[in-house]
């Protein structure tokens, strides 16, 4: 499976939001649909899923907020 | 000799103005004369701890020196491929350097209300800042430590008495650079603004709430407290509400005289307060409220937690793990306040407000479609929120306790 298709699966379980894949570019910290709790539900996923490490200092919010820029910034660390 | 606090005085404003005259002809320019920034960074911060304060001053010293130690070996141990990540060498070095904070809070409670001789203004938002430093090099997120850099973050005067509290890798990225000059322009314009909403803020309207009506309203509320039940009168509501503005204004208004000031000096310090009496829910206040500090409660607190309790199966549902990472994080935020009964009470009433509001926010969400929401809703929410929020700060100040039991 693809990163992307990887993400989007885990955004749209914690966040019961469906919808996600049509709005890769809106905010999820600001619709309040990814709260800090689902952030690291995140972040556990991808290691579990993906085998990739991002420890909670190295999550910037504003590089992680919407879709878009999540799928990014996995792929960025799954080939570094 | 002389000594001036930050954002007290006009000595105080009149002396940074001039020293920031070279400061700023040499951004505009595109130096960075970081040896200057550093003599008068200096200058101030000898100008808080002079004359009376002088003892603060050899504490101030002793805990940099000491601080700077535990990061720089702390930051050895964890970058020599020698040794692993041990988790107990991080709680030790983490032990280490909240220790003085921990004492200077515990002295007043058990020697009667002394200070500690080891106290000095500013400890407790210093010892944020080497804590997230240690918990950012334990996470391999800081990969350089230099000793200049790390004095430079730690004693960076603008915000050295009360914050915002910055982070080591976002504050070194700005000091590194020179903004060009169009944005260092963008910058200075800010940073006046902020600072004359600063002046309002403090000395205007804090002013007013602070010293001209909240003494009468709790010399009043004092008068009347036993002819009502609790001595909830007329004059206490006042008391909430006078004090709930002056606490916003006061403590906002220094902040943006800190910003303002790390503007001028090209330094991007994050904002502490956004419209905090516009939240729509306690969540919302927390996003907006005393930011810095609320967000690194978030962070380097309760996500933490979250991260362990969830990977270690702590429980198997995530609402009590959230829970219980909320009781954690405000409890220590109440502690932080100071060991009295009332700063534990605030704590325990944000935990239970955001913990009951999480519950709602569930429900909403599985019943969106019977609840209405519209323009009034969300005004009752505000309204809702903002008295809610007004009460937890008339338990914040302590009043009652001089109302029930002095």
């Amino acid at each position: 499976m693809d990163t992307k298709e990887t993400v989007l699966n885990i955004l749209a379980d914690l966040t019961g939001d469906t919808t996600i894949q049509n709005n890769l570019d809106e905010s999820l910290f600001d619709s309040g649909l990814l709260d800090s709790m689902a952030t690291v539900q995140l972040l556990l996923e991808l290691q579990q899923q993906l085998d990739i490490d991002v420890p909670v200092s190295e999550l910037e919010r504003t590089e992680w907020d919407t879709p878009n820029k999540i799928i990014t910034q996995v792929d960025h660390l799954r080939n570094a | 000799m002389l000594n001036i606090q930050p954002y007290q005085n006009p000595q105080y404003f009149l002396l940074l103005l001039l020293a920031f005259i070279p400061l700023v002809i040499g951004l505009y320019n595109g130096h960075r004369w970081r040896w200057y920034e550093s003599l008068i960074s200096l200058l101030f911060i000898f100008l808080i701890f002079d004359a009376d304060k002088t003892i603060q001053g050899f504490a101030l010293i002793g805990y940099t020196i000491t601080q700077a130690l535990i990061v720089k070996i702390y930051f050895h141990y964890r970058t020599n491929k020698r040794f692993n990540n041990n988790f107990w060498i991080f709680a030790v070095a983490i032990g280490l350097s909240i220790l003085q904070l921990v004492v200077v809070k515990l002295t007043p409670l058990l020697a009667n209300g002394k200070d500690s001789i080891i106290a000095f203004l500013g400890i407790s938002y210093l010892t944020f800042k080497t804590v997230g430093m240690i918990i950012e090099i334990r996470d391999g997120a800081i990969k350089e430590f230099s000793f200049i850099k790390f004095l430079q973050f730690l004693l960076f005067f603008p915000t050295i008495s009360s914050g915002p509290i910055d982070r080591y890798r976002r504050f070194i990225k700005d000091y590194d650079n020179v903004p060009d000059q169009s944005s260092y322009i963008g910058l200075i314009g800010q940073g006046v603004h902020y600072i004359f909403l600063g002046l309002l803020y403090k000395f205007i309207l804090g002013y007013l709430f602070g010293t001209l009506w909240l003494p009468e309203l709790e010399q009043m509320a004092m008068a009347q407290r036993h002819n009502h039940p609790f001595g909830i009168s007329l004059a206490l509501v006042g008391v909430m509400y006078c004090y709930s503005m002056y606490l916003f204004f006061d403590f906002a208004g220094y902040s943006l005289f800190a910003v303002g000031t790390s503007y001028l000096m090209g330094i991007k310090t994050p904002m502490n307060f956004n419209l905090p009496f516009i939240s729509q829910n306690i969540k919302d206040f927390w996003n907006r409220w005393h930011m810095t500090l609320s967000f690194w409660f978030r962070d380097y607190v309760y996500m933490r937690f979250v991260f362990w309790a969830l990977k270690k199966k702590l429980f198997k549902s995530r609402i009590t793990i959230a829970n219980l990472g909320y009781l954690l994080l405000f409890l220590l935020m109440g502690l932080w306040h100071g060991e009295y009964w009332y700063y534990i009470i605030y704590g325990l009433l944000h935990a239970g407000l955001m913990i009951g509001n999480d519950a709602w926010l569930r429900f909403k969400k599985k019943h969106q479609k019977y609840l209405p929401s519209n323009r009034f809703t969300k005004l009752s929410a505000i309204f809702l929120t903002f008295n809610i929020v007004c009460f937890s700060f008339l338990i914040f100040s302590g009043f009652l306790d001089t109302l029930w039991f002095k």
